[in-house]
Formats: structure tokens, sequence, C-alpha cells
């Protein structure tokens, strides 16, 4: 199908676009790699009334690394990240998402700060947020504000962005430790009907000083779970898993759909948490 | 209604677009190149995939407006002088296609893929091409085209 007809917004500054925004208020959405937003208008799902490019905004485009994290404009598409030396090293958990994140060619111009305003609940890129414990710079007319990814995503598809509010950027914090994503799909580049992005700091003898774990799909955001006082102070290869995974599967609150019953959900969330905190702790 | 011009296999090309009109369907409709075929309309089959700027994205999934200025190759610039590429030639050769919708997008990911990884393994190409999808072939045929395309592009490299 095609898109329902808009009024077509082409600002070329931030100042320009949150002036937009600010004027159309709730009628107005943001396209910036349009990879999640064009299909919703192909299918009718959504019909904005009004639509704002942000493709020719000047300053968006850049990532920053330093030794505290990797910061990410909002018009880097998944690829530059993919792609970026530097990022990897700062924060080895972005590379380890994107792969999972659809095809190569859907990353070409899929936006990370798109992915995370969209806030599907089934999206690798705000459980990475979620874990790490980042954040994202919001502009609009007033000013600027730093949301949490904790007070970041309210819901499924729902992201604490007010009507006439830009991302424009996000910030992933640097993790002292291993960190590994791992996810199950029907098809290779679906939506996981599962996944778990796991953090994991050792002490000098191999034993587990911090543990946490994002999993996604199960849940109307990414579920944050820390297990560190379930790993016990113990080395990997003795920790009791089943106590791990039960405080893990005690959080999340699977739904079933077409693709996994809610209880499968749950079996592989399980599965997923004890091989990526075990991966993780494998550097 | 938006006056726009795409650089459309190396020829600046002039539409006069409205900003819903997707990139896939400006140029098939607006521009006659109908080598690009358009599928699903939502992201998910890749028959539609061209490459901006030389990189292979969605034409459906891209509005015409927002590419404004930048250069598209389609399937029916792949070709120079008459003679197809060594990816069009390695899939003629390895029966890469049955029917052909999947096969425009299939070159250009394929050109772009090859472009980037010119010696690539198994898996690579499995993840190279993982995007679009081929209802005829089982797709063993497409991985041995690839292979061959890369073979034909390191004997003659342009």
């Amino acid at each position: 199908m095609k898109p329902p007809p808009f009024d077509y917004h082409a600002p070329t500054s931030v100042r320009e676009a949150v002036e937009v925004l600010a004027e159309v208020g709730a009628h107005g959405k943001v396209l910036a790699g349009g990879q999640s937003l064009i299909p919703l208008l192909n299918m009718r799902i959504a019909a904005p009334a009004h639509l704002v490019d942000i493709n020719r905004v000047a300053g968006l485009g850049e990532i920053r690394t330093d030794a505290t994290g990797v910061r990410v404009g909002a018009l880097v598409r998944h690829a530059a990240v993919e792609r970026s030396a530097a990022a990897s090293l700062a924060q080895p958990l972005l590379r380890q998402a994107l792969k999972l994140v659809a095809h190569p060619v859907i990353r070409n111009r899929g936006t990370i700060v798109g992915s995370l305003v969209h806030a599907d609940p089934a999206a690798e890129l705000p459980a990475v947020l979620a874990l790490l414990g980042g954040s994202v710079r919001l502009a609009s007319t007033t000013g600027e504000r730093e949301v949490a990814a904790a007070d970041f995503f309210t819901g499924p598809m729902e992201s604490a962005t007010r009507p006439g509010e830009l991302a424009v950027s996000a910030f992933f914090p640097a993790w002292d430790g291993g960190t590994k994503f791992l996810e199950v799909a029907r098809r290779h580049g679906d939506y996981a009907m599962a996944g778990v992005a796991a953090a994991v700091r050792l002490d000098e003898d191999l034993r587990v000083t911090a543990a946490k774990v994002a999993c996604v799909s199960v849940g109307p955001a990414p579920v944050v779970v820390d297990v560190t006082a379930a790993c016990g102070g113990r080395p990997v290869a003795s920790v009791e898993w089943g106590s791990v995974v039960a405080a893990v599967q005690d959080r999340i609150e699977p739904e079933a759909d077409i693709h996994a019953t809610a209880d499968y959900r749950r079996h592989l969330t399980g599965v997923l948490v004890e091989r990526a905190i075990k991966a993780a702790a494998d550097v | 209604m938006y006056d726009i011009t795409l650089i459309v296999n190396g020829v600046p090309r002039e539409a006069r677009v409205p900003a819903r009109r997707l990139l896939s369907d400006c140029l098939r409709h607006d521009l006659g190149l109908t080598g690009t075929h358009v599928g699903c309309e939502h992201g998910v089959c890749g028959a539609c995939t061209v490459l901006l700027d030389g990189e292979p994205v969605r034409s459906c999934l891209t509005f015409a407006v927002t590419v404004d200025g930048r250069e598209i190759t389609t399937v029916e610039g792949l070709a120079t002088g008459g003679r197809l590429s060594p990816v069009q030639r390695a899939f003629a050769e390895c029966h890469g296609l049955q029917c052909g919708f999947c096969t425009p997008g299939f070159l250009c990911t394929t050109t772009a893929f090859l472009r980037e990884n010119p010696a690539p393994t198994d898996e690579e190409v499995l993840e190279g091409i993982s995007g679009n999808l081929c209802r005829c072939t089982g797709y063993q045929n497409i991985v041995k085209s690839v292979h061959r395309a890369a073979e034909l592009l390191a004997e003659e490299p342009s």
C-alpha cells in the first residue's frame, strides 16, 4: 500500500526542526531513517498529519567516543556504528546488538536514536540503552533535557518524548567488564521471540562481582534485572543457574502471539540468560 | 508537490512528486524505470533494493523527496556499454534466477556487498543476502552466483 498524504517539512537546523515540531504538536512525527515509520505509513497503521524530515538537519550525524562511552547523533545510521572501530572498542555491546538488527540493507538507513524513540519492546537497542543505564537527549523550543533510560521507555512503542520534542542524541555508557547479546528468532533478522543482553564484571579470582541482564520481547519495555546477588559472588563455573534464571523469570511478563507462546518465551529467556552471562564472562 | 532531481544511473532526472511518493514508485512511475520491482512494500522482501550513493537501501522505505540531489543506481545502471556486469553474468551463468522478480534486488545487494567484501565466505554471503527473499530458487544457485560474481570481479577489476 501507499503512505497516506501528509504535510512535509524539511528543516535544516535543530532550531528550525523544534520550531516546526512545536507548531504541529501531537500531529507531527519525526522522519529519520524511516525503516520503522515508513512501513507503518505504507500499511496505514500510522497517519500523521505532518512529517518532519530531519535528514537535512546539520550536526546530528556525529559519533563521539571517549572513555566514558559513546554518544550517537540522531542521524547516525546503524551501519555507521556497526563499522566504527572506536565505538566498538568503547562499548562492544553496540556492535553485538547491531548485528542482530534486521538486515544489513535496513541498517544502512535505520538510525540508532530512531530505534530508541520507536521503543519497540522486541528491539535490541532499547535493551542495550536500558542495560547500560544510558540516556536520550531531547530538544525543544524551551531547551534540552537528558532522560535516563529507566525513565525513557514508558510502554510498548511509547517513550518519554513529548509532542514538540526532537531526540537529538543518545549516550551509551562504557562498561568495565564483559558483555553479550543473544537472541532467538524464527528466521535470521526477524524480531526476536526472546533476547538477552548481559553485562558482567569479575574480580581477580574470576568471581562475579556484578551481573545484570536486559530482556527483549518479554514485557512492555526492556526488562532490566540485576542478578549480582543471585550469582552469589561465585566464579561463573559454579554459579547456581537455577536461581539466576528464576530471578529473571520472576520479573518478565511474556505474552503469547503467533510466533511463540508466553511459556516458550519464558523458557527461551531463561536459556539465554545463562548463555549470555557465561559468554559475557568469557573474555 | 515537490520538484526534485535525482542522479539516476549517472543521469540527472527531474520529477515533480508529492511528499508521500516512495522512491520505488518515483523510479517506476515518474521516471519509467520499471527494472526496480516492488514486492511487499514494507521492507521485508528486498525486491526494491537500489543503491543510494553506492549503498544498498530499500526504495520502498525511502521517500523520493528525502533523497533529492542524491545518486541512485538501479538494476538498469549495472551493465556498462551493453555488457552485463560481472554480477549479472554470474547470476545468468549459475542459474541464480527463475521468474526474475526478486533479481533486481539481489543484483543491487550483491553488487554493493562484493564491493565491501570481495572474497566472502559462505556464511558471509548468507548474511549479505539475508534481507532478500526468493520464492523460486531455494537460494542454492543464488549463493553460487554470488561466489561466481566474486571470481569474475577478481579476474577483471573495473
